[in-house]
């Protein structure tokens, strides 16, 4: 067999891999907006969910999972890139509990989020009685999410190379001020970028809020300390109704998910360019 | 590159060069550190031992030596940089103005803040010119002008009237030899006592090269400058005292440790020295 056409048929391969990823997702899209797009509209944004199609909307799951969101955003960012900073700039890697304490997060990125879910309605819903409200939710995800913003966010670090670190030692700075001056700054958009793609997975996941009990019909705006649904929750709650339009309804759903999820995604890659360095 | 020009250069014409240097006496001048019987070890393996040495004020101190004889981690012993290096192990004692370095009231940031240093690969931070060498004085809380202190660095580092236009611009624009002169002016900017410089001109073009070497004559005038390098004719055209390291192999064969070989004026290590390694190196049957 010719070099050259051994080379045409790795292209061939390669244009097959991605044709076989592009046909998937632009079947979804296609099927999802084909079914969902009519159903777009005011209603869906500001109505709450009723038993009848022509007027129910996922208002409250919309809210509730942009307040989700924010509280993620809010405890898993400080949460995750502390710690990110301790393990890679302050532990001493030659002692064992630094070792254990890697290994462990590294294990914790591979748990099932269901079996976080268990935890979180064995140990918030009942062990401390915080109930199946909003805020148990968001907290049993940011558990989720944690342990990949510390990995994401130590890549990050370890990316700022040693000689910037040296650099500011020499001059007399602290180890607090290398760290806050000149490898955080330094590794602001690794970590954006990793907060928000594990902020964007975490907003999909059903799984363990269905477990620690997120209800699947409510009809008021959730708050931080109530009930709550959310919108993945929410689709599947319109897919299992009877009437067809519910399934018209959930599709419409889809696109609100896939519309927040996107803007995410953006929004990281817009921050990793903007503050994209190179040494 | 080095090796390469060993092979070329006639070994009178670098004492030529060191003759240049004038023939002052150093051992009557104040010493600014003093070195006994130093020995550095990471986790047990040793790098370097037995070194005793002075280096004096207002000179420009070189240490030469071929690849793994120690000399940059011995260099990075005076302004304690080793000590992030985990398990690195300091023995013997680093006196400094009578001091001892090692002594466990002495803060290393402190140590460091006196004794800058200039790495060998440029490494400006990722900021602006301005805020490069604005960092130190920063940090350090500093009295008096930020823009007049970036101004002076920059000035003393002979970058001044090359970026004089184009402060706010990453540093990271600038060329190699640039960057080192803007790492030089980043360490004048906390007004060091010393300066220390580990192989600084050897990413460098020879132009580059050729002005650092040029600010180490005026700037010796002002500060005490320790020079690890790979250059002889560098070590030749700078330094008025010079120290031979190399490398001393354990009969097994295994282990080998840096040793210092011989240290005295520059002319002298060049032109008659007292060590037959020594004399094989500068001339370069060796290394």
């Amino acid at each position: 067999m010719s070099a050259s056409l051994k080379g045409g048929l790795f292209r061939l391969a390669l244009l097959f891999s991605l044709g076989v990823g592009f046909l998937i997702l632009g079947t979804l899209l296609v099927d999802v907006f084909k079914d969902g797009l009519p159903y777009l509209d005011r209603t869906l944004l500001t109505n709450p969910p009723s038993v009848d199609p022509k007027i129910a909307g996922a208002r409250p799951a919309i809210i509730a999972t942009l307040y989700i969101g924010g509280l993620l955003l809010l405890f898993t960012v400080p949460i995750g890139v502390f710690t990110a900073i301790y393990l890679e700039e302050y532990a001493d890697k030659t002692r064992w509990y630094n070792r254990l304490l890697e290994i462990n997060i590294q294990n914790l990125a591979a748990v099932p989020s269901i079996v976080y879910g268990i935890l979180g309605l064995a140990f918030l819903v009942r062990g401390i009685g915080l109930g199946r409200v909003l805020l148990a939710g968001a907290m049993i995800l940011t558990l989720l999410v944690l342990p990949t913003v510390i990995i994401a966010s130590r890549e990050a670090l370890r990316a700022v190379p040693d000689s910037i670190r040296q650099g500011a030692y020499a001059l007399g700075a602290t180890q607090w001020q290398v760290v806050s001056r000149q490898v955080l700054p330094a590794a602001i958009p690794g970590i954006a970028t990793g907060s928000i793609l594990a902020l964007s997975r975490a907003i999909g996941e059903t799984a363990p809020l269905i477990m620690i009990g997120a209800v699947t019909y409510v009809a008021f705006d959730p708050t931080i300390l109530g009930p709550f649904t959310a919108l993945p929750i929410q689709i599947y709650q319109f897919v299992r109704l009877p009437q067809d339009e519910f399934k018209l309804l959930a599709a419409a759903s889809i696109i609100v998910l896939l519309g927040i999820l996107l803007t995410l995604n953006a929004f990281a890659i817009w921050i990793r360019n903007r503050y994209r360095r190179s040494w | 590159m080095a090796d390469e020009q060993l092979t070329t250069i006639e070994p009178m014409s670098l004492a030529d060069i060191a003759q240049e240097q004038s023939d002052k006496s150093f051992t009557n001048r104040e010493a600014v550190f003093e070195v006994k019987d130093l020995a550095v070890d990471y986790s047990g393996a040793i790098a370097i031992r037995e070194v005793s040495l002075d280096v004096y004020k207002n000179s420009v101190t070189a240490f030469i030596g071929p690849s793994g004889c120690g000399k940059s981690t011995f260099i990075r012993c005076f302004n304690r940089m080793n000590d992030l290096v985990p398990g690195a192990h300091i023995h013997g004692d680093v006196l400094y103005h009578g001091k001892d370095l090692y002594a466990a009231d002495v803060d290393p940031v402190e140590v460091r803040r006196r004794i800058g240093m200039v790495f060998q690969k440029p490494n400006p931070f990722p900021k602006s010119i301005y805020d490069n060498v604005a960092f130190g004085p920063r940090v350090l809380r500093l009295r008096g002008s930020l823009d007049e202190r970036v101004e002076k660095g920059l000035r003393q580092a002979a970058l001044w009237d090359e970026v004089k236009n184009r402060l706010k611009e990453s540093a990271l624009g600038l060329s190699g030899g640039q960057q080192q002169r803007l790492c030089i002016a980043r360490c004048l900017a906390v007004e060091p006592d010393v300066i220390l410089m580990d192989e600084p001109a050897s990413a460098l073009d020879p132009i580059s090269t050729t002005r650092i070497e040029d600010l180490m004559h005026d700037l010796k005038r002002e500060y005490t400058i320790v020079i690890v390098t790979h250059n002889m004719q560098q070590a030749a055209r700078v330094a008025d005292m010079t120290a031979f390291f190399s490398v001393d192999v354990a009969p097994d064969g295994n282990k080998r440790t840096g040793i210092l070989v011989e240290y005295d004026r520059t002319s002298k290590i060049f032109t008659t020295p007292a060590d037959k390694r020594t004399e094989d190196y500068v001339t370069g049957r060796f290394g």
